[in-house]
């Protein structure tokens, strides 16, 4: 083998590696940072409930109502991704997706219910959700999504 | 302009349909959101750049659907969804549309 060679591979094999090292760490920290940020604002958010039904309890007395919306692209990290990669050879559950859609929708929600607060209004009813991948023009690299919540904000009476 | 994304307005009434209104807009990314992107896309996190992208051209949507309804005579647009596309590599088409009426 050449020396040329010799770093070729090096290159090859060792950067990979080398990126799944650093994202293993980095990516779980980036997960549970923003995990604490959901639940942190969660629970601020709790007067204000986001529902999915289409219509309001008919005692409701409202003033005005306005469309609301609030969307994330968010993506995985490259140890997850090759995670799930592996995944796909043998089948089942991929966890790693799975927990970045429940951070897309969570954050999307929360987005769309800071911008009816803004509003000054106390609920939002029939939100609906809108889930899109970004795939980058490579039809195999999943792992970006984009989710999109909207619903009605009612701004209620007195 | 009203909006909603239910049939009826809570505490109006619908006096008038106005039809189907619809606004879309063709969005492509651009080089330098691109390769900020591809960073983020090995650490893992959100994509401010494409979340701001996106949101804009949805808004664009929005706009163009209630300018339309505005030239109908519409007060009111209800039923309002949304609807993403790409159309081609690294470009996707956002739209939005609903049926414009007149409340009161």
């Amino acid at each position: 083998m050449t020396v040329d060679a010799t770093t070729e591979t090096m290159i090859n094999i060792g950067l990979p590696l080398l990126l799944l090292l650093a994202t293993y760490f980095t990516g779980s920290a980036v997960e549970r940072r923003h995990y604490r940020s959901i639940r942190a604002r969660e629970l601020e958010l709790r007067q204000l409930p986001a529902i999915t039904f289409r219509t309001l309890p008919k005692r409701w007395q409202v003033v005005d109502s306005g469309l609301v919306s609030g969307s994330v692209v968010i993506s995985v990290d490259y140890f997850k991704r090759f995670l799930a990669r592996l995944r796909m050879i043998f089948g089942g559950r991929i966890h790693t997706y799975e927990s970045l859609l429940d951070r897309a929708r969570r954050e999307a929600i929360l987005r769309m219910q800071e911008q009816a607060r803004e509003l000054g209004a106390s609920m939002v009813f029939n939100m609906r959700f809108e889930t899109s991948s970004i795939s980058k023009g490579r039809k195999d690299a999943v792992g970006t999504v984009e989710v999109l919540a909207y619903g009605t904000a009612v701004i209620p009476a007195g | 302009m009203i909006h909603s994304n239910t049939e009826t307005i809570p505490g109006k009434q619908i006096v008038q349909f106005y039809g189907v209104v619809t606004g879309s807009t063709v969005r492509a990314k651009h080089i330098g959101r691109d390769l900020m992107a591809s960073l983020k896309n090995i650490v893992g996190g959100e994509l401010k750049g494409y979340t701001e992208l996106l949101q804009e051209a949805r808004n664009d949507a929005l706009v163009r659907m209630t300018e339309q309804a505005e030239s109908l005579g519409a007060n009111a647009v209800v039923n309002v969804r949304f609807s993403t596309s790409s159309i081609a590599q690294g470009a996707a088409e956002l739209f939005a549309y609903g049926t414009a009426v007149r409340v009161e």
